[in-house]
């Protein structure tokens, strides 16, 4: 056992999937566009231009605070971030410091020591950067992505292991896409994590003097190696009697290993004060209200309400409630199955097994199948006496008492009829015939 | 004929066209021909349009024109084409206003004199040895020397008030939020404020109701626009209460600039008004508070002045802009915020408040523009803490957002004297209405600067 235990927390910044950009009227679905085809003066930061609210993300940001169970500001503030970077017009980021939109909220996550509660520090908006490529000595930037809405979703340093950190950013992707404010694609940049890292010795209460930031890691995988190997580092530093400072680090996929982006003398002095060129934002209880009442059901809700409703067993109901459609679907099928007498496990099993397409009728296929047997006793006795007569062998082991074998006639019954038999009442059936 | 089409005011201007008695095109060309023979003397435009088809409106060069070069004053963008027009000239445009030229100013709009223009100093029209204020400064001259029918300038500190006063024109700071600041080049953006430069009080009440109203582009921007109403006061004030600070009566106004002004309150008084004393105790700390809160929001808005984009690079910014942007960088460094810019913040507030409490007990505020009358140029070039002094009685003002109205009250040693009134936030019809009141009983306004028979100090003193 390790005398030192980390102490970790999370940045994760999310594009919001709006029509409009934060603060103007270009395009915010700018992936594959041709460079610079989205940008107006406002993006580009040219001189005179000023931001002006897309409300439609200021409720996107909210309907994530309130998912994470956040307290909307009644009155928060933008602020500007100032420091100089190619891909940043204004030599500003419109961002929020000290007056966030979302405050104080928590989510459970699962580790290698079971559940955890994380403790969510902020749910805040401010504005993407443009992109810049580097190409044969040459810098190009392209703005279409300047000024897209984005969220920065902050934890208090509450994780312990990896993967609660990993179950974390799982359970974020899926909620965005639940809430249906982003498309949440890593490999995009829908979705950036950015992790704190510091160890202290096990026992110790107070948070470490110092903290490692890793940025720019674009997968989950990369994030859960990333932060094992900083994790590994820094203990066989502070072992070597090392004293660890702050510091920003990246990830080299090809060496497996951090590397130091900046260190602490080199960090930023961003010098926020408030936006001067928008008002305060005030959200009024009403408002809050509305954006409360139109969430859907979170899916880590919906998981224990399948398995307490429906009676399915926990990995049943976690695939069913894995995205906002399977969900919908699996719900709207057992509407339907309801009136047809078809059961919510059947209707779950026959999802997860043949995987049908969202525009097929579970409840009436399984509906038929059962109707081939309950409709025609006749046609199932047909069915028997052919099976009967097809299989002398089996018919001759049964006879001498093997009456396991009963199970093969059964089979041969379903894959004559492609499934459309209820195997209990034609092994009733054959049973009878049998004996 | 040519001359006296260019003395007329706006409102009188629009009237002679609706009588058709000129042409559009004979305006233009009037103006254009004193243009021509009188810029060389004064370096009042930076750029000259030989449009014809509109009522010729001078804009200050910090304002944003599509397809026309916006320099700000500041070497660095002295081919920016902007791909947009600002707000308030779209408005100016669609009621058959046209842009004649663009006015100098002081680099990004800061100076109280017009030396800080990276375009050579502007002159002021009464006198060429004379700054004519800043740093609206073209665009005050311009329309003191009739060189268009009214002017935009911005005022962030006193920059549209204070060259009226200095050149005897009317300038109007509207309400923060009165007007639309979107294609304004920001100096400060909490404080700026597009407005009218003009020959009479009308004109400016005709230009505000233009320019101002809702804008989907400058969220500070009010949904009321100004219209113009029945007016209170018509020939008298009888019932107005108007209140002198006298904070603004003491050490560092000069006594010529005193007198002229006591008459003018005097005169205010003799038509009707009861003169109230009030108090605004925290004015001597405007002038800091301004200082570090301007300052620090320059330091950001000059940020995009970057070179990448458009422009040339950092190393053209003028003297007074790096100053700024130092003075502003330290204010909100970490470990400063606190002492500087958060502190300036609370006293910022206080201001506000002497104003709401003085506004209690009078209708409007009135008192000197500018400490002093113009000042010769490169008289205070060499000491910038002197030239921020002269902005004292404008900035408190700015700090509180309230609209400030400067309107020409007389000569001191022959040079013009602007009497200041102040009003309640969004009351621009109440100050317009004693400004204009006053202008009619009074014959100040109707001297012209003989700006032919000056000699000028030659060259466009190029630095």
């Amino acid at each position: 056992m390790s005398k030192y235990e980390p102490v970790m927390g999370l940045e994760v910044h999310v594009e919001l999937n709006t029509k409009s950009k934060m603060f103007c009227r270009c395009s915010a679905d700018y992936f594959g566009e041709k460079p610079n085809t989205h940008t107006c003066p406002v993006c580009l930061g040219l001189p005179g231009a000023l931001p002006y609210i897309n409300e439609k993300a200021i409720e996107g940001c909210m309907k994530i605070g309130l998912a994470l169970g956040c307290k909307v500001a009644e009155v928060s503030r933008f602020e500007r971030k100032n420091y100089f970077y190619p891909d940043l017009a204004k030599g500003y980021q419109i961002s929020q410091y000290r007056w966030p939109l979302c405050v104080r909220g928590e989510m459970e996550v699962v580790g290698l020591e079971g559940k955890r509660r994380i403790r969510i520090n902020r749910a805040h908006q401010e504005e993407d950067t443009g992109k810049l490529s580097h190409i044969g000595g040459v810098t190009l930037i392209d703005f279409n992505r300047s000024g897209v809405p984005l969220v920065e979703i902050v934890t208090e340093p509450d994780f312990t292991d990896t993967a609660q950190v990993r179950d974390y950013a799982k359970k974020l992707q899926q909620l965005f896409r639940y809430l249906g404010v982003s498309n949440a694609d890593m490999e995009r940049g829908d979705m950036r994590l950015e992790a704190n890292i510091s160890v202290r010795p096990v026992g110790q209460k107070e948070l470490p003097p110092y903290r490692v930031e890793l940025k720019n890691i674009n997968s989950f995988r990369f994030m859960v190696a990333a932060i094992e190997y900083e994790i590994k580092r820094q203990i066989e530093a502070l072992e070597r009697g090392e004293k660890l400072t702050q510091e920003t680090r990246g990830w080299n996929e090809e060496k497996k290993e951090t590397y130091l982006q900046r260190s602490k003398e080199e960090a930023h002095d961003y010098r926020y004060f408030p936006e001067p060129d928008l008002p305060e934002l005030r959200i009024s209880e009403s408002e809050i209200q509305r954006i409360r009442e139109s969430a859907p059901e979170l899916p880590w809700k919906k998981e224990t309400r399948f398995m307490s409703e429906y009676g399915l067993s926990e990995s049943n109901a976690k695939i069913l409630s894995e995205s906002k459609e399977m969900a919908e679907f699996f719900e709207s099928s057992v509407e339907d199955g309801r009136k047809l007498g078809v059961g919510p496990r059947q209707i779950a099993n026959y999802i997860i097994n043949q995987k049908p397409d969202i525009s097929v009728k579970v409840a009436e296929k399984i509906k038929v199948m059962d109707v081939g047997v309950i409709g025609d006793i006749g046609e199932l006795g047909r069915i028997a006496e052919e099976v009967i007569s097809e299989n002398p062998d089996l018919v001759e082991s049964y006879k001498k008492g093997k009456v396991t074998v009963i199970q093969a006639l059964v089979g041969a019954a379903m894959r004559k009829t492609g499934g459309k038999v209820d195997a209990g009442k034609v092994r009733e059936i054959l049973e009878g015939k049998l004996g | 004929m040519n001359d006296d089409l260019t003395k007329l005011t706006l409102i009188g201007t629009l009237e002679a066209l609706e009588k058709n008695e000129f042409s559009k095109e004979e305006l233009n060309h009037a103006y254009l021909g004193r243009i021509k023979e009188l810029n060389p003397k004064l370096n009042t435009f930076l750029n000259v349009q030989e449009s014809s088809n509109g009522i010729p409106a001078a804009i200050k060069d910090i304002i944003c024109t599509q397809n026309i070069v916006t320099t700000a004053g500041s070497k660095i963008l002295s081919n920016f084409l902007p791909p947009y027009n600002a707000t308030v000239v779209e408005k100016l445009l669609s009621q058959g206003i046209s842009v004649i030229g663009k006015t100098n100013l002081d680099e990004f709009a800061m100076g109280s004199s017009g030396e800080n223009s990276a375009y050579g100093a502007t002159k002021n029209p009464w006198d060429l040895e004379k700054v004519p204020g800043g740093s609206s400064s073209g665009s005050a001259a311009a329309v003191a020397a009739d060189l268009c029918t009214f002017a935009l300038g911005t005022d962030t500190g006193g920059s549209i008030r204070q060259p009226a006063s200095l050149c005897g024109v009317v300038g109007l700071k509207p309400s923060y939020g009165r007007v639309s600041r979107y294609g304004s080049i920001a100096m400060a953006s909490s404080l700026d404020q597009v407005g009218p430069i003009t020959k009479s009080v009308a004109d400016a009440r005709q230009v505000l109701e233009w320019i101002s109203g809702p804008d989907g582009y400058d969220s500070n921007c009010v949904q009321n626009g100004f219209t113009i109403k029945d007016l209170r006061f018509k020939n008298n004030l009888n019932g107005l209460r108007v209140g002198m600070p006298k904070e603004y009566f003491g050490k560092g106004l000069d006594s010529g600039v005193e007198k002229v002004i006591r008459e003018a309150i005097k005169k205010l008084e003799d038509l009707g008004a009861e003169i109230i004393e009030v108090s605004l105790p925290h004015t001597e700390y405007a002038v800091a508070v301004y200082y570090i809160i301007m300052s620090s929001e320059v330091s950001s808005n000059l940020a995009r002045f970057d070179g990448i984009r458009f422009g040339s690079g950092r190393e053209d910014f003028g003297a007074e802009a790096k100053r700024r942007i130092m003075l502003g960088t330290f204010a909100l460094s970490t470990g400063y915020y606190d002492d500087y810019f958060a502190k300036a913040a609370k006293v910022r507030t206080l201001i506000k408040q002497d104003f709401e409490e003085a506004f209690e007990k009078c209708d409007v505020i009135v008192g000197p523009v500018s400490p002093t009358v113009a000042w010769n140029l490169g008289e205070k070039t060499a000491d910038p803490l002197t030239m921020y002094l002269s902005d004292a009685y404008t900035i408190p003002a700015s700090l509180a957002g309230i609209p400030g109205l400067s309107v020409p009250c007389g000569f001191s040693d022959g040079l013009p004297v602007g009497l200041q009134i102040l009003g309640k936030y969004m009351d621009e019809e109440t100050i317009l209405n004693v400004g204009e009141v006053y202008e009619q009983n009074t014959e100040c306004h109707l001297r012209k600067p003989n700006i032919e028979g000056l000699e000028g100090v030659g060259g466009l003193g190029n630095e």
